[in-house]
């Protein structure tokens, strides 16, 4: 049954908005139906274009079909059999396609065609966040090809050009067709590593929108949600994963924070002096539920994960478990040493033992040489020597930090503290 | 498709270790794939001619055209059915272990 058809400017925003909602909730089903029957990575995502434009035009008229998902995809299939037909008609593809019936537009609501399984999602996460593509190719990709945005959304999240963006996507699928990356998922010797790289994605596309949450951009916000929309899908898809559960739990319990993160003139709040009760508590108790189960041999996520519930699971900052989270910040430094984990750790340590404890072991990552450069390494030293009541030299610290943070959010957080030691 | 593994140095890589080496047993495996597979060990590139042709004159050089602390130590022209394939054989070869692979897919005529 279609909405009745209002020919106006309200029917066209009522075409917009239907549009880009199935493509989002949609785009991924559709453009993997369509890969399966063409074998054509960019002839699958041109001809779902097709079918969005085609949709803009004729919706506002003719009405919204009440399974628009189902007329994209018809649409868009009739579009790859005209294109493939006109490009060869010889082709193997066609010869595929021509086995499988194409319902007539106006029949598709009766016609389940949307029969593409959770496999075929899965399919094209792997494809999209192959190793053989920059990370900023796969990024643009699963954003365009499994999230459903658009190539002007995606670009205002990173900060480029439509015509950059468009460039970048149009590369990528040139390049998945002439180095034949292939449409898979990868074989289960090679599983754990490829979806290494898929969570790899999916947490930097999280970690760009989450630090946008202090201010600095507030365009890159929807990244965050984005982010967390494909990692539930592939929770979803890999149910027994633990680590993409422990992604999701990870990313679930720090986004719960955000309302906390910055306080009503928009500056910096460290999580020891957050209102916990700003705290999301559905976002909370789904992230807790996700790592509830303890399983031996966690994974970085999962201990990232487990490390934030313990933040999470505190009444008050006084009453968090440092010691577990030290525990925890020991089996992540032996999965995966990293001079972060060791300054996270540092923290945890001083917070549990004392900061004069805390302050050895920056010292001597301080002396490795690692993190010079980064203003958090002088920032948390700075902090050790604020709580041991040595104000002259912390004072120098948060100078040196403020001369390396990277935002103004965090240089007026720093501007603070110094103001706090040298008064 | 086709692929060529450049077979390459790697300053930064592991040193060599002869009995590690199991190139025989390597190149008996991709041929038992039944792909196309034809390849070889290389000379040094000290060992290089480069040649050119400009308005019709021919200009022979001695040495590499390019000069690089990374060289060209081998190749192998193998048929595979994808990327993935090229990337399971090359993540074989003992050179990866003590250098590192390219993978180049050859141009398609079709």
């Amino acid at each position: 049954m279609a909405i009745r058809p209002v020919p106006d400017r309200v029917a066209d925003a009522a075409a917009r908005t239907a549009a880009d909602e199935t493509a989002r909730a949609e785009s991924a089903r559709i453009v993997s139906t369509l890969i399966r029957m063409t074998g054509d990575f960019a002839l699958a995502e041109d001809c779902l274009q097709d079918a969005l434009a085609k949709a803009l035009s004729e919706w506002p008229t003719v009405g919204v079909p009440s399974n628009p998902g189902a007329w994209l995809t018809t649409v868009a299939k009739n579009r790859a059999i005209d294109l493939l037909r006109r490009a060869s008609a010889e082709s193997r593809a066609v010869q595929r396609m021509a086995l499988e019936p194409s319902a007539p537009e106006s029949e598709v609501d009766s016609v389940d065609l949307l029969s593409a399984g959770t496999d075929d999602r899965l399919t094209l996460i792997f494809t999209c966040c192959h190793p053989a593509l920059s990370m900023d190719a796969r990024v643009a990709l699963t954003l365009r090809t499994v999230a459903g945005l658009t190539t002007a959304e995606i670009a205002r999240m990173f900060l480029v050009s439509e015509s950059t963006m468009e460039k970048r996507l149009v590369r990528t699928r040139a390049r998945i067709r002439n180095t034949g990356i292939p449409y898979r998922v990868p074989p289960a010797g090679r599983l754990v590593e490829r979806r290494d790289g898929v969570l790899a994605v999916l947490y930097l596309l999280f970690t760009a929108g989450y630090s946008a949450t202090t201010g600095d951009s507030v365009l890159r916000r929807p990244l965050l949600d984005e982010a967390i929309r494909l990692t539930r899908v592939l929770v979803e898809l890999m149910p027994d994963d633990p680590e993409a559960r422990g992604l999701l739990a990870l990313m679930l319990l720090q986004h719960a924070r955000s309302r906390a993160r910055v306080d009503s003139a928009g500056d910096l709040v460290t999580l020891q002096e957050q209102d916990r009760s700003l705290w999301d508590r559905v976002a909370l108790a789904e992230g807790l539920a996700l790592v509830a189960h303890r399983a031996s041999g966690a994974g970085r996520y999962e201990l990232q994960a487990r490390i934030a519930a313990c933040h999470a699971d505190a009444i008050d900052a006084e009453h968090t478990d440092f010691e577990r989270i030290v525990l925890l910040y020991d089996e992540l430094d032996a999965l995966a040493p990293s001079p972060v984990v060791a300054l996270n750790r540092a923290v945890a340590v001083s917070l549990s033992q004392g900061p004069s404890v805390g302050l050895a072991l920056i010292d001597s990552l301080v002396a490795g040489g690692a993190l010079t450069g980064l203003h958090l390494l002088p920032a948390t030293r700075a902090d050790m020597l604020r709580r041991l009541g040595r104000a002259p030299e912390a004072a120098l610290e948060y100078e040196h930090a403020r001369r390396l943070a990277p935002t103004d959010a965090e240089r007026r957080y720093l501007d603070r503290r110094l103001a706090e030691v040298t008064s | 498709m086709e692929y060529l593994f450049l077979v390459c140095t790697d300053a930064t890589a592991p040193a060599y270790d002869p009995a590690d080496d199991d190139i025989e047993t390597w190149v008996a495996e991709v041929e038992k794939r039944s792909g196309v597979h034809y390849g070889n060990r290389l000379r040094p590139p000290s060992d290089a001619t480069t040649v050119k042709v400009r308005d019709g004159q021919l200009g022979v050089t001695a040495g590499p055209f390019a000069e690089s602390a990374e060289w060209i130590a081998g190749y192998d022209v193998i048929d595979c059915a994808d990327l993935d394939e090229a990337i399971e054989i090359a993540s074989r070869h003992p050179m990866a272990r003590y250098g590192q692979i390219e993978i180049r897919p050859a141009w398609p005529f079709d």
